[in-house]
């Protein structure tokens, strides 16, 4: 196997990364796909409550870089699908005990493993992004509808073309149409305006993700929600599929009937 | 004296070290720092970093692999002057500092100042935010300026694209000084020592050209003819 690693960034914090490495790794799973996440959020780990696999840490991220246990001993098993597995970060460190080139080794190690890493990285653009965009094949950028954050996924952008990892894709998170149609947010046409760069989804503003967040039980699991149907096409377009995007068509054919383009 | 001490020159100035490279290739002035501080780990450990590169042209992938090093010795590199647009432009993409509080006399005294009408820097690729590009001569952008970019040049200013960062033209004073782009909505924008932010636009969108005009910053629309 040679796994893509895929990592997802954003500058901005609590935009929803750890919400789509969870969400993207178990509709990547659901897939047949072998999965394994990886919380690179460091001293402020939480990809392991959102997938509901607190209670089963013994290993962690650092135990493996340190040479304290095998990789295979630090990937929890999510038994809710055959192939996914959780590498957590470990709590109780900071960002400067693991290095970019500790993740270079490590992703090469789990290249082996899988068919797709997904590494969560924190909010910022220190240390910790750089470890986490190190061993990268794909970078996904996340943002939500507002400038700010927004703003922050530019500088990103330009961060990781400096870094020479090629231009990153695109997702759009917590989008809420109807303050879209009233002209009360910005839309994804307004936000591939500035970026201009490839979109790999849309996903809408969704009390459900919130509730699947607290449960520990992402969202793609089994609910028909439209955030979790979002979560499932990124899987398929991430797979080579070509999926239309239903939220844009919605957003451009509004546009259309108020004669704003 | 050791080949090293050649090619480096280490010194203490207010905010940390700043360590000057000689002239010789890039891997062997890389090994000869890393030397240097592994010769006294204890006097440079914690330490701030400025390095001057001299004309080096340094890309990411060196510069990052350099901080790396030191990072890992637990040096923070924090500022990179070069005499190099390529390097400067490499150093502000990693964000880090291309400058220190102190100037530099015998810099400034060696590398003529561009005047405002010889030299131009291309640049071949849009401006994220974050992304500034200081040069004492023209700037030429083939794509957009983003919000959050900012360039000062010394010369004229011209995006190939849109403009929608902070521009300053004739940042030493050159009123004759322009700034131009296939959209020009700046958030700031200044030519010598005048300032404007762009008004709300309506009507549609052309290639527009700031200038001072009796000491007033006016844009007009870019025409071939009359
Ligand atoms: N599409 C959505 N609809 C509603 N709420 C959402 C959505 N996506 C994320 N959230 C909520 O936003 C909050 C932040 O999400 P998350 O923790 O995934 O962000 P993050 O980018 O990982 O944050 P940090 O930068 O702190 O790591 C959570 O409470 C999450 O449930
Ligand atoms: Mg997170």
């Amino acid at each position: 196997m040679t796994a893509k690693v895929v990592t997802v960034t954003s500058g901005k914090g609590g935009v929803g990364k750890t919400t789509a490495v969870a969400n993207i790794g178990v509709a990547l799973a659901a897939k047949g796909q072998k999965v394994v996440c990886v919380d690179g959020d460091i001293g402020l780990r939480n990809l392991d409550v959102v997938m509901g696999l607190e209670n089963r840490i013994v290993y962690d991220l650092v135990d493996v870089i340190e040479g304290r246990c095998r990789l295979r001993q630090a990937m929890i098993h999510d038994k809710r699908l055959p192939e996914l597995y959780l590498i957590p970060a470990a709590q109780t460190r900071d960002k400067s005990a693991v290095s970019p080139s500790d993740m270079v080794r490590l992703c090469d190690e789990l290249r082996l493993e899988c068919d797709w890493v997904l590494i969560d990285s924190p909010a910022g653009i220190e240390r910790g992004f750089h470890n986490a965009i190190a061993g990268a094949d794909k970078i996904i950028v996340m943002t939500n509808p507002e400038i700010s954050a927004v703003r922050d996924a530019d500088r990103v952008i330009g961060l990781v073309e400096a870094e020479e990892k090629g231009t990153p894709e695109l997702v759009l998170n917590r989008l809420n149409l109807a303050m879209v149609r009233r002209g009360d947010m910005l839309s994804v046409d307004d936000v591939l305006d500035l970026l201009a760069i490839k979109l790999l989804g849309v996903v809408p503003e969704d009390e459900s993700v919130i509730v699947a967040s607290n449960r520990g039980a992402p969202l793609t699991l089994d609910s028909k929600s439209k955030a979790g149907q979002a979560f499932h096409h990124i899987a398929r377009r991430l797979l080579g599929e070509e999926v239309p995007f239903l939220e844009l068509e919605a957003q451009r054919l509004w546009q259309r009937l108020l004669g704003r383009k | 004296m050791s080949k090293a001490t050649l090619l480096i020159d280490i010194k203490g100035i207010r905010d940390g070290l700043l360590v000057k490279l000689g002239e010789a290739p890039w891997a062997d002035l890389q090994a000869a720092l890393i030397n240097a501080i592994d010769e006294r780990p204890a006097f440079f450990k914690g330490a701030r970093l400025a390095l001057d590169v001299g004309s080096q042209v340094l890309h990411v992938a060196e510069l990052a692999a350099l901080r790396e090093l030191l990072s890992e010795r637990g040096i923070f590199l924090w500022a990179v002057l070069s005499e190099s647009s390529v390097s400067e432009q490499t150093a502000q993409n990693l964000g880090l500092a291309t400058r220190i509080s102190k100037t530099r006399p015998e810099a400034a005294r060696s590398a003529p100042q561009a005047g405002a009408g010889e030299t131009a820097l291309w640049l071949a690729h849009t401006l994220r935010s974050g992304a500034r590009v200081e040069f004492p001569g023209h700037v030429v952008v083939m794509g957009d300026v983003n919000p959050g970019a900012e360039i000062v040049a010394g010369g004229s200013i011209v995006v190939w694209g849109r403009l929608r960062g902070v521009v300053h033209a004739g940042a030493q004073g050159e009123a004759g000084a322009v700034v131009c782009a296939l959209e020009l909505s700046p958030t700031q924008l200044r030519i010598a020592g005048e300032i404007a932010v762009s008004p709300k636009r309506k009507g549609k969108i052309q290639p527009e050209i700031a200038r001072l005009q009796d000491g007033v910053l006016v844009a007009e629309p870019w025409q071939t003819k009359e």
